[in-house]
């Protein structure tokens, strides 16, 4: 033992492993998989391999790029569709957990201190809990003869059961389900570290406390939002198994479409032209998270 | 609106939160030991499923696989995401420091099947060329480590970013090497974010089914796509039995994590507070 830890500490270049083991790792696992998805979309249908992509024909190497891909998504009006309706479910499920998870951090917040690390356990709790089973769950509760429309029946409120299965309703009530605690997370930690002497100081200048929330509380949170937002509408974009287990035939999500196209047409490079223009439309909010967390840290230090 | 009655809508509005986030797993439950075949519909209590569920072999085995790939996964993505993690913030000026950050957090913010698309079509280049590796339990290990490296790389970064550097600075002063310094201050005070690094990339590992999908073999069934594909069918009384099982499992580890770390927390600070009394005699 003594001699291997008389070995590492000969070794001179600490530095470079500490950074070159997980460099290395991030390259082969992250970074090179993502160029071969970037060029099997831009290559044949029969062609998958890099050396049909060099052409020797006039001497010297040229890359072939083959955009027949990119056209035929753009021709297509399914996979438009299907971009479009991605992109408004998405929105709908941020702003339905916007709407439920802003009073919720705020009102967590405002609770007394001793007893915000158990609320704050209890959000966490089901998070810890198989994803995927809480998502068959709301099948259970949701289908036709499900546990809710058993219960509304026998309570004689409804005569017929309600069709909340296999369409968006059900899509959705997945996804904000899911994605919730990642609204209220930093939401709770934005609203818990409002200085409550501004609202003290509006209502001492007779400011009304519904006033003060709009103009003080929601402008010095907006960080909080964002951050929350593109928590929830990053994943929700290109979510799979909950329009799978979820969604009906005609609530179409851009990551079914992928793993459709890639498992049941075996085609590989439309898939891999799906994935690249899904990273694309990934990359706007996603600047718009790092930009606002950067203000954020800019305003700390 | 009067006080009290802000004071009953807010206390309202977090009970129905509640309610939403707890009445499916609140639903699982029950329903696991509804004797019925028809799962909604409840006839007796009965441990039926679990019966069948211990006879179920392709679920067992499901779970051992399962299991070995989650603690695998979750040492290696434990040991890079610290590797990264330290690369990141204790070096704060390399060439190419953007580019490490922007990969190690790319699985974070990437869909699931965009992940499992890229790191397949690598492996099944790479099997074109050398002629391995073989898709089953270690291609699966990959996905799953790529993925909780990542995640363990904020859950260390942000223990890192609160300690204080001045420590290893003293110990270096008091004629520390470097490897020294890792394993007599750096580690000891680290330990309680490798644990929660170890136990969140282990449940991730545990309930992946989109990478699994994706980079598995013939033969190679991990517990969450058999639930999958049980689930892709229609209701399934046996899955209410595992998740209830799981449920109980998860929520034992997660009360236990807790107090182990609320206790390791008090026990430094108590040793914090005696060496400063102790300095100040």
């Amino acid at each position: 033992m003594d001699k291997i830890i008389n070995y590492l500490h000969s070794l001179r270049h600490g530095r470079s492993v500490v950074i070159g083991v997980p460099y290395l790792w991030f390259i082969m696992l992250a970074l090179i998989p993502l160029m071969i998805v970037l060029k099997i979309s831009l290559s044949e249908m029969q062609s998958t391999s890099v050396s049909n992509m060099i052409d020797w024909t006039q001497g010297w190497p040229t890359i072939k790029l083959n955009f027949a891909n990119y056209l035929f998504l753009a021709s297509d009006s399914l996979y438009i569709q299907t971009y479009i309706s991605s992109i408004q479910y998405a929105f709908i499920t941020t702003i339905i957990c916007l709407t439920i998870g802003y009073p919720f951090a705020y009102f967590m917040a405002r609770s007394p201190k001793h007893l915000q690390p158990m609320l704050l356990m209890l959000i966490m709790l089901p998070f810890w809990t198989s994803f995927l089973l809480r998502i068959y769950a709301w099948k259970t509760l949701l289908v036709s003869n499900g546990v809710i429309n058993n219960v509304l029946m026998s309570l004689h409120i409804i005569d017929a059961p309600l069709a909340m299965m296999n369409n968006s309703f059900s899509l959705i009530i997945g996804m904000v389900y899911s994605y919730l605690p990642f609204m209220i997370l930093p939401l709770f930690a934005n609203l818990s570290k409002l200085d409550l002497r501004y609202l003290e100081a509006a209502a001492d200048l007779g400011t009304s406390p519904f006033k003060a929330f709009w103009l003080i509380t929601v402008p010095l949170s907006k960080a909080g939002i964002i951050a929350g937002s593109m928590l929830v509408f990053i994943p929700a974009l290109g979510e799979y198994v909950i329009p799978e287990l979820l969604g009906g035939p005609d609530t179409l999500m851009i990551g079914r479409v992928l793993w459709d196209e890639f498992f049941s047409n075996n085609d590989w490079p439309i898939a891999s032209a799906v994935a690249v223009v899904m990273i694309l439309l990934i990359l706007l909010p996603m600047a718009i998270y790092n930009k606002s967390q950067a203000q954020l840290t800019e305003i700390k230090t | 609106m009067s006080h009290a009655m802000n004071k009953a809508f807010a206390r309202g509005w977090m009970i129905a939160v509640y309610a939403f986030l707890y009445l499916p797993i609140v639903t699982l439950v029950i329903y696991s030991f509804n004797d019925s075949r028809l799962v909604t519909v409840w006839s007796h209590a009965s441990f039926r499923w679990y019966h069948a569920l211990m006879k179920d072999t392709d679920l067992v085995s499901a779970v051992v696989l399962s299991l070995k790939i989650a603690f695998l996964s979750a040492l290696m993505s434990v040991l890079f995401g610290t590797f990264t993690a330290f690369a990141l913030n204790r070096y704060k000026h390399f060439r190419g420091r953007t580019l490490l950050s922007s990969m190690a957090s790319a699985p974070l913010v990437m869909p699931d099947v965009i992940v499992g698309l890229s790191l397949l079509l690598m492996l099944v280049s790479l099997q074109h060329w050398l002629g391995f590796p073989e898709r089953g339990l270690f291609t699966i290990l990959l996905g799953h480590a790529l993925l909780g490296t990542a995640y363990a790389t904020v859950v260390v970064t942000s223990r890192l970013k609160e300690m204080d550097t001045r420590l290893d600075e003293a110990a270096m002063d008091l004629g520390c090497k470097p490897f020294q310094v890792f394993q007599l201050v750096t580690l000891p005070l680290l330990a309680p974010a490798l644990v929660s690094a170890f136990l969140l990339t282990f449940t991730l590992s545990f309930d992946d089914v989109v990478l699994s999908s994706f980079l598995s073999g013939p033969g190679y069934n991990t517990l969450p796509m058999v639930i999958f594909s049980r689930a892709r069918l229609g209701l399934n009384p046996t899955i209410n039995a595992v998740a209830t099982m799981t449920i109980t499992v998860v929520t034992i580890a997660v009360i236990a994590s807790s107090f182990y770390q609320s206790h390791a927390e008090r026990k430094r600070k108590r040793e914090i507070a005696l060496a400063y009394s102790e300095s100040n005699k």
